[in-house]
Protein backbone atom coordinates (compact mmCIF):
# COMPACT_ATOMS: atom_id res chain seq x y z
CA UNK A 1 0.00 0.00 0.00
CA UNK A 2 0.97 3.51 -1.02
CA UNK A 3 -0.53 6.20 1.37
CA UNK A 4 -0.81 9.67 0.46
CA UNK A 5 -2.43 12.40 2.34
CA UNK A 6 -4.72 14.32 0.67
CA UNK A 7 -5.09 18.08 2.19
CA UNK A 8 -8.00 20.39 1.10
CA UNK A 9 -7.83 24.06 2.50
CA UNK A 10 -9.96 27.13 1.28
CA UNK A 11 -13.39 29.16 1.27
CA UNK A 12 -16.18 26.53 2.42
CA UNK A 13 -18.62 25.78 -0.76
CA UNK A 14 -21.33 23.61 -2.05
CA UNK A 15 -19.70 20.12 -3.41
CA UNK A 16 -15.69 20.55 -2.56
CA UNK A 17 -15.72 16.97 -0.83
CA UNK A 18 -18.04 15.53 -3.82
CA UNK A 19 -15.36 17.25 -6.58
CA UNK A 20 -12.55 15.87 -4.71
CA UNK A 21 -13.75 12.29 -3.65
CA UNK A 22 -15.10 12.25 -7.83
CA UNK A 23 -11.33 12.51 -8.82
CA UNK A 24 -10.07 10.93 -6.99
CA UNK A 25 -12.23 7.55 -7.81
CA UNK A 26 -11.79 8.01 -11.54
CA UNK A 27 -8.12 7.63 -10.95
CA UNK A 28 -8.94 4.63 -9.18
CA UNK A 29 -7.17 6.35 -5.41
CA UNK A 30 -8.65 4.61 -2.47
CA UNK A 31 -10.04 6.20 0.22
CA UNK A 32 -9.09 4.88 3.26
CA UNK A 33 -10.39 7.86 6.10
CA UNK A 34 -11.33 11.23 6.18
CA UNK A 35 -11.73 14.18 8.51
CA UNK A 36 -12.99 17.37 8.16
CA UNK A 37 -13.65 20.48 10.04
CA UNK A 38 -15.27 23.96 9.44
CA UNK A 39 -13.30 27.11 11.30
CA UNK A 40 -14.66 30.33 10.87
CA UNK A 41 -15.96 29.67 7.05
CA UNK A 42 -12.95 27.81 6.12
CA UNK A 43 -13.13 24.18 5.39
CA UNK A 44 -10.34 22.29 6.24
CA UNK A 45 -9.94 18.44 5.16
CA UNK A 46 -7.67 15.81 5.65
CA UNK A 47 -8.06 11.79 3.60
CA UNK A 48 -5.93 9.50 3.85
CA UNK A 49 -5.60 7.23 0.62
CA UNK A 50 -3.87 4.74 -1.11
CA UNK A 51 -2.39 5.42 -4.43
CA UNK A 52 -1.09 1.94 -5.12
CA UNK A 53 -3.20 1.24 -7.93
CA UNK A 54 -3.19 4.96 -9.96
CA UNK A 55 -2.06 4.69 -13.95
CA UNK A 56 -1.49 8.11 -13.89
CA UNK A 57 2.45 9.59 -13.08
CA UNK A 58 2.30 10.73 -9.01
CA UNK A 59 3.22 14.60 -10.58
CA UNK A 60 0.41 14.34 -13.03
CA UNK A 61 -2.03 13.85 -10.72
CA UNK A 62 -0.37 16.73 -8.33
CA UNK A 63 -0.73 19.04 -11.12
CA UNK A 64 -4.14 18.24 -11.77
CA UNK A 65 -5.75 18.10 -8.57
CA UNK A 66 -4.00 22.15 -8.32
CA UNK A 67 -6.19 22.88 -10.60
CA UNK A 68 -9.04 21.38 -9.76
CA UNK A 69 -8.27 23.36 -6.30
CA UNK A 70 -8.03 26.37 -8.65
CA UNK A 71 -11.34 26.11 -9.97
CA UNK A 72 -13.30 25.03 -6.72
CA UNK A 73 -11.60 27.96 -4.42
CA UNK A 74 -9.25 25.83 -2.27
CA UNK A 75 -5.96 24.40 -1.94
CA UNK A 76 -5.62 20.89 -2.54
CA UNK A 77 -2.20 18.86 -1.85
CA UNK A 78 -1.27 15.65 -2.28
CA UNK A 79 1.78 14.18 -0.56
CA UNK A 80 3.20 10.78 0.90
CA UNK A 81 2.36 10.27 4.04
CA UNK A 82 5.80 9.84 5.32
CA UNK A 83 6.95 12.95 5.51
CA UNK A 84 4.25 13.63 8.33
CA UNK A 85 4.91 10.02 9.93
CA UNK A 86 8.71 10.86 10.01
CA UNK A 87 8.13 13.98 11.18
CA UNK A 88 5.45 13.40 13.97
CA UNK A 89 6.56 9.51 14.90
CA UNK A 90 9.28 8.56 16.29
CA UNK B 1 -2.25 7.54 12.02
CA UNK B 2 -1.40 10.99 11.28
CA UNK B 3 -4.27 13.67 12.66
CA UNK B 4 -5.29 16.93 11.15
CA UNK B 5 -3.44 18.92 13.57
CA UNK B 6 0.14 16.97 12.75
CA UNK B 7 -0.39 17.25 8.82
CA UNK B 8 -1.80 21.02 8.98
CA UNK B 9 1.95 22.04 11.53
CA UNK B 10 3.93 20.39 8.96
CA UNK B 11 2.30 22.42 5.86
CA UNK B 12 2.39 25.28 7.82
CA UNK B 13 6.38 24.96 8.56
CA UNK B 14 6.69 24.51 4.69
CA UNK B 15 4.24 26.99 3.19
CA UNK B 16 4.85 29.69 5.65
CA UNK B 17 7.60 29.10 7.70
CA UNK B 18 9.92 28.36 4.43
CA UNK B 19 11.29 24.91 5.30
CA UNK B 20 12.85 23.48 2.90
CA UNK B 21 15.52 20.92 2.63
CA UNK B 22 18.47 23.16 1.45
CA UNK B 23 20.49 21.00 -0.56
CA UNK B 24 21.15 17.57 -1.81
CA UNK B 25 25.12 17.34 -2.67
CA UNK B 26 26.30 14.24 -4.70
CA UNK B 27 29.85 13.59 -3.71
CA UNK B 28 31.46 12.10 -6.40
CA UNK B 29 35.03 10.93 -6.27
CA UNK B 30 37.37 11.83 -9.23
CA UNK B 31 40.53 9.98 -7.84
CA UNK B 32 39.55 6.99 -10.80
CA UNK B 33 39.65 10.23 -13.54
CA UNK B 34 43.50 10.80 -13.14
CA UNK B 35 45.48 10.72 -15.54
CA UNK B 36 48.92 12.92 -16.19
CA UNK B 37 47.62 13.88 -19.60
CA UNK B 38 45.91 17.07 -19.06
CA UNK B 39 43.32 16.29 -21.68
CA UNK B 40 42.23 12.53 -21.22
CA UNK B 41 42.09 14.06 -17.75
CA UNK B 42 39.49 16.69 -18.67
CA UNK B 43 37.41 14.18 -20.50
CA UNK B 44 37.18 11.97 -17.48
CA UNK B 45 36.13 14.12 -15.29
CA UNK B 46 33.66 15.41 -17.51
CA UNK B 47 32.49 11.38 -18.32
CA UNK B 48 32.52 10.50 -14.73
CA UNK B 49 30.24 13.55 -13.25
CA UNK B 50 27.95 13.52 -15.87
CA UNK B 51 27.19 9.98 -15.78
CA UNK B 52 27.00 9.37 -12.05
CA UNK B 53 25.38 12.93 -11.54
CA UNK B 54 22.72 12.46 -14.41
CA UNK B 55 19.60 12.01 -12.91
CA UNK B 56 20.28 13.95 -9.99
CA UNK B 57 18.42 16.89 -10.58
CA UNK B 58 15.40 15.06 -11.76
CA UNK B 59 15.29 12.83 -9.05
CA UNK B 60 15.59 15.95 -7.21
CA UNK B 61 12.61 17.42 -8.31
CA UNK B 62 10.77 13.69 -8.03
CA UNK B 63 11.14 13.44 -4.15
CA UNK B 64 10.12 17.46 -4.01
CA UNK B 65 6.64 17.27 -5.88
CA UNK B 66 5.59 13.52 -4.25
CA UNK B 67 6.78 14.68 -0.63
CA UNK B 68 5.53 18.39 -1.19
CA UNK B 69 9.17 19.86 0.60
CA UNK B 70 10.78 21.91 -1.67
CA UNK B 71 14.47 21.05 -2.30
CA UNK B 72 16.11 24.50 -2.77
CA UNK B 73 19.68 23.11 -4.07
CA UNK B 74 21.17 20.16 -6.09
CA UNK B 75 24.47 20.10 -6.37
CA UNK B 76 27.78 17.97 -6.19
CA UNK B 77 31.09 17.95 -4.36
CA UNK B 78 33.82 16.31 -6.13
CA UNK B 79 37.18 15.32 -5.00
CA UNK B 80 40.01 18.44 -4.40
CA UNK B 81 41.02 19.53 -7.65
CA UNK B 82 44.33 19.98 -6.66
CA UNK B 83 45.09 16.23 -6.21
CA UNK B 84 43.17 15.49 -9.18
CA UNK B 85 45.22 17.43 -11.34
CA UNK B 86 48.28 16.88 -9.73
CA UNK B 87 49.79 14.72 -12.35
CA UNK B 88 48.53 16.06 -15.44
CA UNK B 89 48.77 20.39 -14.70
CA UNK B 90 52.39 22.31 -14.92
CA UNK B 91 51.10 25.76 -14.63
CA UNK B 92 48.12 28.08 -12.90
CA UNK B 93 46.69 28.43 -16.29
CA UNK B 94 46.11 23.97 -16.81
CA UNK B 95 44.36 24.01 -13.50
CA UNK B 96 42.00 26.44 -15.31
CA UNK B 97 41.31 24.25 -18.09
CA UNK B 98 39.87 21.45 -15.63
CA UNK B 99 37.59 24.49 -13.75
CA UNK B 100 35.88 25.50 -17.26
CA UNK B 101 35.42 21.31 -17.85
CA UNK B 102 33.50 21.40 -14.23
CA UNK B 103 31.60 24.29 -15.16
CA UNK B 104 30.65 22.86 -18.54
CA UNK B 105 29.82 19.63 -16.52
CA UNK B 106 27.37 21.08 -14.12
CA UNK B 107 25.78 23.02 -16.74
CA UNK B 108 25.19 19.92 -18.58
CA UNK B 109 23.63 18.03 -15.11
CA UNK B 110 22.03 21.28 -14.40
CA UNK B 111 23.70 21.88 -10.80
CA UNK B 112 23.99 25.20 -9.71
CA UNK B 113 27.37 24.81 -7.81
CA UNK B 114 30.38 22.10 -8.16
CA UNK B 115 32.04 22.65 -4.93
CA UNK B 116 35.68 21.33 -4.61
CA UNK B 117 38.16 23.01 -7.09
CA UNK B 118 40.43 23.00 -3.61
CA UNK B 119 43.34 22.55 -1.78
CA UNK B 120 44.20 20.74 2.00
CA UNK B 121 47.18 22.93 2.80
CA UNK B 122 46.96 22.91 6.67
CA UNK B 123 50.49 21.58 6.90
CA UNK B 124 52.28 22.30 3.65
CA UNK B 125 51.95 23.15 -0.52
CA UNK B 126 52.82 20.69 -3.05
CA UNK B 127 53.55 22.55 -6.25
CA UNK B 128 50.43 21.13 -7.24
CA UNK B 129 48.19 22.92 -4.77
CA UNK B 130 50.52 25.90 -5.10
CA UNK B 131 49.35 26.23 -8.91
CA UNK B 132 45.94 25.18 -8.22
CA UNK B 133 45.31 28.12 -5.50
CA UNK B 134 47.05 30.55 -7.60
CA UNK B 135 44.28 29.50 -10.40
CA UNK B 136 41.71 30.55 -8.50
CA UNK B 137 41.46 34.19 -9.58
CA UNK B 138 41.07 33.17 -13.09
CA UNK B 139 38.77 29.78 -12.23
CA UNK B 140 36.27 31.83 -10.57
CA UNK B 141 36.54 34.85 -12.89
CA UNK B 142 36.03 32.46 -16.17
CA UNK B 143 33.25 29.62 -14.43
CA UNK B 144 29.70 29.93 -13.54
CA UNK B 145 29.01 27.58 -11.12
CA UNK B 146 32.36 26.20 -9.96
CA UNK B 147 33.17 26.97 -5.71
CA UNK B 148 36.54 27.05 -4.12
CA UNK B 149 38.31 26.55 -0.76
CA UNK B 150 41.25 26.24 0.57
CA UNK B 151 41.81 24.34 3.85
CA UNK B 152 44.88 26.13 5.59
CA UNK B 153 44.76 24.97 9.16
CA UNK B 154 43.55 22.08 11.41
CA UNK B 155 44.23 20.93 15.08
CA UNK B 156 46.09 18.36 14.06
CA UNK B 157 48.90 20.41 12.48
CA UNK B 158 48.51 24.35 13.38
CA UNK B 159 48.08 26.85 10.47
CA UNK B 160 50.03 26.76 7.37
CA UNK B 161 51.25 30.75 7.47
CA UNK B 162 52.64 30.53 3.98
CA UNK B 163 49.15 29.62 2.90
CA UNK B 164 47.46 32.39 5.01
CA UNK B 165 49.63 34.40 3.71
CA UNK B 166 48.72 33.22 0.11
CA UNK B 167 45.26 33.26 -0.18
CA UNK B 168 44.96 36.84 1.53
CA UNK B 169 46.76 37.99 -1.66
CA UNK B 170 44.66 35.03 -3.47
CA UNK B 171 41.19 36.60 -2.57
CA UNK B 172 42.00 40.15 -3.61
CA UNK B 173 43.17 38.86 -6.59
CA UNK B 174 39.60 37.37 -6.70
CA UNK B 175 38.36 40.65 -6.06
CA UNK B 176 40.17 42.64 -8.40
CA UNK B 177 39.51 39.79 -11.25
CA UNK B 178 35.50 40.02 -11.09
CA UNK B 179 35.29 43.57 -9.98
CA UNK B 180 32.74 44.12 -12.54
CA UNK B 181 29.66 42.23 -10.11
CA UNK B 182 30.94 43.38 -7.24
CA UNK B 183 33.55 41.08 -6.66
CA UNK B 184 31.45 37.87 -7.01
CA UNK B 185 33.74 35.84 -7.23
CA UNK B 186 35.01 35.83 -3.79
CA UNK B 187 31.66 35.11 -2.62
CA UNK B 188 32.89 31.34 -3.73
CA UNK B 189 35.55 31.27 -1.92
CA UNK B 190 36.31 29.79 1.26
CA UNK B 191 39.28 29.95 3.77
CA UNK B 192 39.38 26.95 6.23
CA UNK B 193 40.44 25.45 9.30
CA UNK B 194 39.18 22.02 10.11
CA UNK B 195 37.41 21.78 6.65
CA UNK B 196 34.81 18.39 6.89
CA UNK B 197 34.83 15.93 4.49
CA UNK B 198 31.33 15.44 3.84
CA UNK B 199 30.12 19.24 4.25
CA UNK B 200 27.09 19.51 1.89
CA UNK B 201 27.25 23.26 1.68
CA UNK B 202 28.21 25.70 -0.55
CA UNK B 203 30.53 27.30 -1.13
CA UNK B 204 32.94 24.91 0.95
CA UNK B 205 31.84 21.58 -0.06
CA UNK B 206 34.47 19.16 -1.10
CA UNK B 207 34.83 15.13 -1.04
CA UNK B 208 37.07 14.42 1.30
CA UNK B 209 39.80 11.65 0.51
CA UNK B 210 38.40 9.59 3.14
CA UNK B 211 35.00 9.16 1.65
CA UNK B 212 33.14 6.56 -1.25
CA UNK B 213 33.05 6.80 -4.97
CA UNK B 214 29.88 8.36 -4.95
CA UNK B 215 27.80 9.67 -2.14
CA UNK B 216 24.62 11.29 -1.36
CA UNK B 217 24.64 14.45 1.58
CA UNK B 218 22.00 16.48 2.57
CA UNK B 219 21.86 19.90 3.99
CA UNK B 220 18.63 20.89 6.23
CA UNK B 221 17.73 23.92 7.12
CA UNK B 222 14.42 26.09 8.85
CA UNK B 223 15.32 29.27 10.57
CA UNK B 224 11.82 30.14 9.74
CA UNK B 225 10.39 27.36 11.94
CA UNK B 226 12.43 27.77 14.41
CA UNK B 227 11.74 31.62 15.08
CA UNK B 228 8.06 30.77 15.07
CA UNK B 229 8.12 28.01 17.37
CA UNK B 230 10.40 30.32 19.36
CA UNK B 231 7.17 33.39 19.78
CA UNK B 232 5.09 30.50 21.84
CA UNK B 233 7.96 30.93 24.64
CA UNK B 234 8.26 34.27 24.58
CA UNK B 235 8.85 35.10 28.19
CA UNK B 236 9.73 31.72 29.51
CA UNK B 237 12.79 30.33 31.13
CA UNK B 238 15.98 29.01 29.68
CA UNK B 239 14.03 25.36 29.87
CA UNK B 240 10.92 25.46 27.51
CA UNK B 241 13.15 27.56 24.96
CA UNK B 242 15.68 25.00 24.85
CA UNK B 243 12.71 22.10 25.03
CA UNK B 244 11.58 23.96 22.18
CA UNK B 245 14.35 24.25 19.84
CA UNK B 246 15.32 20.88 20.33
CA UNK B 247 11.61 19.52 19.38
CA UNK B 248 11.81 21.93 16.39
CA UNK B 249 15.30 20.61 15.56
CA UNK B 250 14.19 17.64 15.57
CA UNK B 251 11.38 17.44 13.17
CA UNK B 252 13.48 19.29 10.42
CA UNK B 253 15.79 17.06 10.35
CA UNK B 254 13.59 14.16 10.07
CA UNK B 255 12.49 15.55 6.66
CA UNK B 256 15.96 15.76 5.74
CA UNK B 257 16.62 12.07 7.05
CA UNK B 258 13.76 11.25 4.73
CA UNK B 259 14.34 13.16 1.54
CA UNK B 260 18.21 11.58 2.16
CA UNK B 261 17.07 8.20 2.31
CA UNK B 262 15.18 8.71 -1.01
CA UNK B 263 17.40 10.37 -2.90
CA UNK B 264 19.76 7.20 -2.03
CA UNK B 265 17.53 4.50 -2.76
CA UNK B 266 16.50 6.18 -6.23
CA UNK B 267 19.55 7.26 -7.38
CA UNK B 268 21.44 4.12 -6.20
CA UNK B 269 24.18 5.91 -4.12
CA UNK B 270 24.89 5.40 -0.25
CA UNK B 271 23.97 7.55 2.85
CA UNK B 272 26.37 9.90 3.71
CA UNK B 273 25.24 12.28 6.20
CA UNK B 274 22.84 14.95 7.37
CA UNK B 275 24.33 18.42 7.65
CA UNK B 276 21.56 19.98 10.24
CA UNK B 277 22.37 23.61 9.95
CA UNK B 278 20.13 26.14 10.44
CA UNK B 279 21.14 28.23 7.18
CA UNK B 280 19.28 31.65 5.92
CA UNK B 281 18.42 32.70 3.17
CA UNK B 282 17.58 36.81 2.25
CA UNK B 283 13.63 35.69 2.44
CA UNK B 284 11.63 37.33 5.00
CA UNK B 285 11.40 35.20 7.91
CA UNK B 286 14.44 33.04 6.82
CA UNK B 287 16.90 34.02 9.23
CA UNK B 288 19.03 33.53 12.27
CA UNK B 289 19.21 36.90 13.14
CA UNK B 290 15.74 37.13 14.04
CA UNK B 291 16.02 33.71 15.87
CA UNK B 292 18.33 35.48 18.32
CA UNK B 293 16.45 38.72 18.45
CA UNK B 294 12.84 36.36 19.60
CA UNK B 295 15.42 34.95 22.39
CA UNK B 296 15.58 38.57 23.71
CA UNK B 297 18.11 40.72 21.98
CA UNK B 298 17.21 43.92 20.66
CA UNK B 299 19.15 43.87 17.81
CA UNK B 300 21.87 40.86 16.73
CA UNK B 301 25.02 41.93 18.11
CA UNK B 302 24.18 43.55 21.27
CA UNK B 303 25.85 41.88 24.70
CA UNK B 304 24.47 38.67 25.21
CA UNK B 305 24.46 37.43 21.33
CA UNK B 306 27.49 35.00 21.88
CA UNK B 307 25.70 33.06 24.88
CA UNK B 308 22.40 33.09 22.84
CA UNK B 309 24.30 31.95 19.79
CA UNK B 310 26.03 29.19 21.81
CA UNK B 311 23.03 28.10 23.34
CA UNK B 312 21.17 28.14 19.37
CA UNK B 313 23.64 26.16 18.20
CA UNK B 314 23.67 23.62 20.65
CA UNK B 315 20.40 23.02 20.87
CA UNK B 316 19.86 22.62 17.44
CA UNK B 317 22.67 19.81 16.98
CA UNK B 318 20.90 17.83 20.23
CA UNK B 319 17.78 18.04 18.67
CA UNK B 320 18.87 16.93 14.95
CA UNK B 321 21.10 14.03 16.17
CA UNK B 322 18.86 11.99 17.39
CA UNK B 323 16.43 12.90 13.79
CA UNK B 324 19.54 11.31 11.86
CA UNK B 325 21.04 8.31 11.26
CA UNK B 326 24.08 10.01 10.53
CA UNK B 327 25.18 13.51 11.45
CA UNK B 328 28.05 15.24 9.84
CA UNK B 329 29.14 18.20 7.95
CA UNK B 330 28.87 21.43 9.62
CA UNK B 331 25.92 21.49 11.76
CA UNK B 332 24.88 23.91 13.76
CA UNK B 333 24.19 28.00 12.50
CA UNK B 334 25.31 29.72 10.16
CA UNK B 335 25.60 33.23 10.69
CA UNK B 336 26.61 35.14 7.02
CA UNK B 337 25.96 38.47 6.51
CA UNK B 338 25.10 38.96 3.09
CA UNK B 339 22.22 35.56 2.96
CA UNK B 340 20.15 37.52 6.39
CA UNK B 341 18.15 40.34 6.17
CA UNK B 342 18.29 39.94 10.01
CA UNK B 343 22.01 40.52 9.91
CA UNK B 344 22.45 42.89 7.19
CA UNK B 345 19.65 45.13 9.25
CA UNK B 346 22.11 44.72 12.14
CA UNK B 347 24.93 45.88 10.71
CA UNK B 348 23.24 49.03 9.05
CA UNK B 349 21.69 49.86 12.06
CA UNK B 350 25.50 49.66 13.95
CA UNK B 351 24.58 47.00 16.17
CA UNK B 352 26.61 44.14 14.34
CA UNK B 353 30.73 44.57 13.85
CA UNK B 354 33.51 42.45 12.38
CA UNK B 355 34.56 42.16 15.46
CA UNK B 356 31.40 41.08 17.34
CA UNK B 357 31.04 38.55 14.45
CA UNK B 358 34.06 37.17 15.16
CA UNK B 359 32.92 36.18 18.32
CA UNK B 360 29.96 34.81 17.37
CA UNK B 361 32.20 32.51 15.28
CA UNK B 362 34.08 31.28 18.44
CA UNK B 363 30.33 28.97 19.18
CA UNK B 364 28.33 28.95 15.61
CA UNK B 365 28.95 26.33 12.68
CA UNK B 366 31.21 28.01 10.62
CA UNK B 367 32.94 31.43 10.54
CA UNK B 368 33.05 34.77 9.19
CA UNK B 369 30.53 34.28 6.17
CA UNK B 370 29.15 36.84 3.09
CA UNK B 371 30.98 39.81 4.73
CA UNK B 372 31.78 42.63 2.46
CA UNK B 373 34.67 44.68 3.24
CA UNK B 374 35.89 48.18 0.94
CA UNK B 375 37.75 46.79 -1.54
CA UNK B 376 41.39 48.97 -0.34
CA UNK B 377 41.33 46.49 2.55
CA UNK B 378 45.12 45.17 1.77
CA UNK B 379 46.15 41.67 0.83
CA UNK B 380 47.89 41.44 4.62
CA UNK B 381 44.63 43.14 6.56
CA UNK B 382 43.02 39.85 4.74
CA UNK B 383 45.11 37.36 5.69
CA UNK B 384 45.26 38.48 9.16
CA UNK B 385 41.37 38.13 9.37
CA UNK B 386 42.01 35.00 8.25
CA UNK B 387 44.75 33.59 10.39
CA UNK B 388 42.65 35.00 13.42
CA UNK B 389 39.69 32.84 12.26
CA UNK B 390 42.27 30.07 12.08
CA UNK B 391 43.39 30.73 15.28
CA UNK B 392 39.68 30.45 16.66
CA UNK B 393 39.15 26.90 14.69
CA UNK B 394 42.59 25.37 15.85
CA UNK B 395 42.12 25.97 19.26
CA UNK B 396 38.56 25.44 19.32
CA UNK B 397 38.93 22.25 17.65
CA UNK B 398 35.68 23.07 15.69
CA UNK B 399 36.07 24.10 12.00
CA UNK B 400 35.96 27.27 10.90
CA UNK B 401 36.02 29.53 8.03
CA UNK B 402 36.43 32.66 6.40
CA UNK B 403 34.46 34.02 3.06
CA UNK B 404 35.19 37.81 2.65
CA UNK B 405 34.54 40.28 -0.38
CA UNK B 406 36.64 42.97 -0.63
CA UNK B 407 34.53 44.56 -3.20
CA UNK B 408 36.69 46.93 -5.50
CA UNK B 409 35.54 50.42 -5.48
CA UNK B 410 33.55 50.13 -2.81
CA UNK B 411 33.92 51.83 0.47
CA UNK B 412 32.26 51.98 3.82
CA UNK B 413 28.31 53.07 3.30
CA UNK B 414 28.54 51.13 0.21
CA UNK B 415 26.77 48.12 -0.73
CA UNK B 416 27.25 45.10 -2.41
CA UNK B 417 25.05 43.38 -4.51
CA UNK B 418 25.19 39.66 -5.31
CA UNK B 419 22.06 38.47 -6.56
CA UNK B 420 20.05 35.26 -5.84
CA UNK B 421 20.69 33.30 -2.74
CA UNK B 422 23.67 35.02 -2.20
CA UNK B 423 21.77 38.29 -1.48
CA UNK B 424 23.25 41.84 -0.68
CA UNK B 425 25.54 43.56 2.07
CA UNK B 426 26.56 46.95 3.44
CA UNK B 427 30.08 47.22 3.51
CA UNK B 428 31.13 46.76 6.73
CA UNK B 429 34.66 49.17 8.61
CA UNK B 430 37.99 46.86 9.04
CA UNK B 431 40.46 47.88 11.31
CA UNK B 432 43.20 49.92 9.66
CA UNK B 433 46.27 49.18 11.64
CA UNK B 434 48.14 47.23 9.89
CA UNK B 435 49.75 43.18 10.33
CA UNK B 436 51.98 43.30 7.44
CA UNK B 437 55.51 41.92 9.76
CA UNK B 438 53.45 39.42 11.14
CA UNK B 439 52.10 38.22 7.63
CA UNK B 440 55.09 38.16 5.87
CA UNK B 441 56.53 35.76 8.48
CA UNK B 442 57.35 32.77 6.85
CA UNK B 443 56.16 28.92 7.85
CA UNK B 444 53.48 28.05 10.24
CA UNK B 445 52.02 28.39 13.32
CA UNK B 446 52.67 24.85 15.07
CA UNK B 447 49.95 22.68 16.45
CA UNK B 448 48.37 23.43 20.31
CA UNK B 449 49.33 21.21 23.22
CA UNK B 450 45.65 19.85 23.52
CA UNK B 451 46.00 18.24 19.64
CA UNK B 452 48.66 15.58 20.91
CA UNK B 453 45.84 13.19 22.34
CA UNK B 454 47.70 10.21 21.50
Amino acid sequence: MRKCVVTVVGKDTVGIIGRVCTYLAENKVNILDISQTIVQDYFNMMMIVDVTKIEKDFSVMGKELETLGEEIGVKINIQREEIFEKMHRL
Amino acid sequence: MINMYEVSETNKMIEHENLDVRTITLGISLLDCIDSDLEVLNNNIYNKITTVAKDLVSTGKDIEEEFGIPIVNKRISITPISLIGAAACKSAEDFVTIAKTLDRAASTVGVNFIGGYSALVNKGMTQSDEYLIRSIPQALAQTERICSSVNVGSTKCGINMDAVRLCGEIVKQTAEATKDNDSLGCAKLVIFCNAPDDNPFMAGAFLGVTEADAIINVGVSGPGVVKKALEEVRGQGFEQLCEMIKKTAFKVTRVGQLVAGEASRRLHIPFGIIDLSLAPTPAIGDSVAEILEEIGLERVGAPGTTAALAMLNDQVKKGGVMASSYVGGLSGAFIPVSEDQGMIDAVNAGSLTLEKLEAMTCVCSVGLDMIAIPGKTSASTISGIIADEMAIGMVNQKTTAVRLIPVIGKDVGDTAEFGGLLGYAPIMPVNEFGCEDFINRKGRIPAPIHSFKN
